[in-house]
């Protein structure tokens, strides 16, 4: 009994419930008396955390209140009332990996059996089997080397030598270097044409047939070097919608063309060459690609077989290191030195060919 | 970003515990939170539980004396509801890397430290109140949280007067702080 009146009094002195003298009268009594005091401040204790107890219990009522209104509002959404649609996300969000996983090996599985249906199903009708070949030809020759035959032989080919292709090449260096495409060469030695129908014996000074590159050295007494070159040799990629021309070797006279760059990249998003929309025929291959400052942007060197225009030409900035390449394997060679600026700047386009023109030759290839 | 004098206002009202503030802020956040946690191995059930402690924190911190919230209430709310919800799926064993790093957080380990030690008083208080046994956890209830007078609530248990009523009460009292503080001094 005497525990509760204490506690009452404790209560009702921490609830400020006291008058002055019955407060005094507490205060000494807990000065003197370190018990009270002990529970003074327990209880005071106490009392905060039944506060917090209280208050929270309160909010989390609240909170409940507040999450059935608002459900009931339709304001939030929740599994109970929608539950189709929230068990159908819920186990999406489960499975969706395992859903990812099995859509694929699903995709894999019919492309498979569509493609095998493809490879074995019987000749059924013409339409299809055309159809199928052509679908072959697009993988296996999507790209055409614009290498062709030629029948004509003459002068310094040698005189049982067959000719097995040719293609077009031009100066890197007034010395007699000529680059032109590997695929050209397919020979066993080449002789270049310039545009006045002159022969002259050249060698190949380095080929790489990754790049499609090769570098031809003119090695015949008949020719003089030029003085120097009009165009030059871009190191840098060139942007979309470029105007481009073209001068190359089709047929035995030299043949113009004009187009504009087309995609960064060339077949297959190839990165080392761009592709270009211009009229290319056999023989065209190994032919410079120009822009409207004369500067050379690439050399031209597939198309695409079954899109009209669609061409390919090598990034002119390959040049660079088909050079470095040749001057690291071959230290007897002359250095190259490639022509770093253009002289046909703001000419007119008549003009440009003109000058150019001789520095473009016909590569022809041969088998002894 | 400062929480606007708008966002303040909500605030204000959910320290004083008022219904409008709180249906607006519960409103507000809660879509966000729920599509986080089903997102993330949650539940329904799951999603209110983690969004209404977060609630609390944010009350607590309304509440202290040294509260300034330098983010707005989603971001705060999001950074909690996020903390609280990794921490359960890792007491779970279910740890998802699905979580994406990519949302605005704050720091709240502070905060949510604080609100822990709160979340581990209450359970004590609440423990200590479930072993109580009636009448002793009603009479407590209306008067300590409830609020009620002695008078209504001898009224309301069937005392004879608000005296016997509030003996009763104390007796209850010295039972629940037993209760308690043996419970809070292991803790502590």
């Amino acid at each position: 009994m005497d525990d509760i009146l204490l506690l009452e009094a404790i209560e009702r002195y921490l609830g400020g419930d006291m008058d002055a003298t019955e407060r005094n009268y507490f205060e000494t009594l807990r000065k003197n008396t370190p018990e009270i005091d002990q529970m003074v401040v327990e209880h005071s204790m106490f009392l905060h955390q039944m506060d917090i107890y209280s208050v929270h219990r309160n909010l989390k009522l609240s909170l409940q209140a507040a999450h059935s209104k608002l459900v009931e509002r339709g304001e939030i959404n929740e599994g109970g009332e929608l539950t189709p649609k929230g068990r159908v996300i819920q186990l999406w969000n489960k499975y969706k990996k395992v859903v990812a996983i099995a859509a694929s090996v699903g995709g894999v599985i019919a492309l498979v059996i569509s493609g095998l249906a493809i490879y074995f199903s019987p000749v059924v009708n013409g339409n299809q089997i055309q159809q199928l070949s052509k679908a072959i030809e697009v993988i296996q020759r999507n790209q055409q080397y614009q290498g062709k035959l030629i029948n004509e032989v003459k002068s310094k080919i040698p005189e049982n030598a067959k000719l097995i292709s040719g293609g077009s090449g031009f100066l890197i260096d007034p010395k007699g270097f000529i680059i032109t495409n590997a695929h050209v060469l397919k020979g066993s030695g080449a002789v270049v044409v310039n545009n006045k129908g002159e022969e002259f014996n050249a060698v190949i000074a380095h080929i790489d047939l990754d790049k499609d590159l090769a570098i031809l050295r003119i090695d015949d007494q008949d020719y003089t070097p030029l003085a120097s070159l009009p165009y030059s040799i871009r190191k840098n990629n060139t942007e979309l919608g470029e105007q481009i021309f073209t001068l190359g070797y089709p047929r035995n006279d030299i043949v113009y063309g004009e187009g504009y760059l087309s995609a960064r990249t060339g077949y297959n998003s190839d990165s080392l060459s761009y592709q270009v929309q211009i009229s290319a025929n056999p023989g065209n291959s190994g032919g410079p690609v120009f822009n409207n400052n004369g500067e050379v942007i690439g050399i031209l060197s597939t198309r695409q077989a079954e899109a009209e225009g669609v061409a390919f030409a090598v990034k002119s900035k390959n040049i660079y290191t088909l050079v470095d390449e040749l001057a690291k394997n071959d230290s007897s060679i002359e250095k190259i030195k490639l022509p770093l600026h253009s002289s046909l700047k703001g000419m007119d386009r008549r003009k440009q060919i003109t000058s150019v023109e001789n520095c473009v030759f016909y590569v022809k290839a041969f088998n002894k | 970003m400062k929480a606007d004098t708008n966002e303040q206002a909500l605030l204000k009202g959910l320290a004083n515990n008022d219904s409008k503030a709180i249906d607006t802020i519960y409103k507000d956040n809660f879509n966000m939170v729920q599509a986080f946690i089903l997102h993330n191995n949650g539940s329904y059930d799951d999603a209110r539980d983690v969004f209404q402690e977060a609630m609390i924190a944010l009350y607590e911190k309304a509440q202290s004396e040294s509260f300034v919230l330098t983010c707005q209430i989603k971001t705060y709310v999001y950074s909690i509801c996020r903390r609280l919800w990794l921490k359960r799926l890792q007491q779970m064993g279910r740890y998802s890397n699905q979580v994406d790093n990519l949302d605005e957080t704050v720091p709240v380990e502070e905060d949510l430290e604080m609100h822990e030690k709160r979340n581990a008083e209450f359970a004590i208080m609440d423990s200590a109140m479930g072993s109580l046994g009636e009448p002793c956890k009603s009479l407590l209830e209306g008067y300590y949280i409830k609020k009620m007078g002695m008078q209504e609530l001898a009224a309301e248990f069937g005392y004879t007067n608000a005296d016997n009523a509030k003996n009763q009460k104390y007796k209850c009292l010295m039972r629940l702080k037993k209760l308690f503080f043996s419970k809070y001094n292991i803790g502590e």
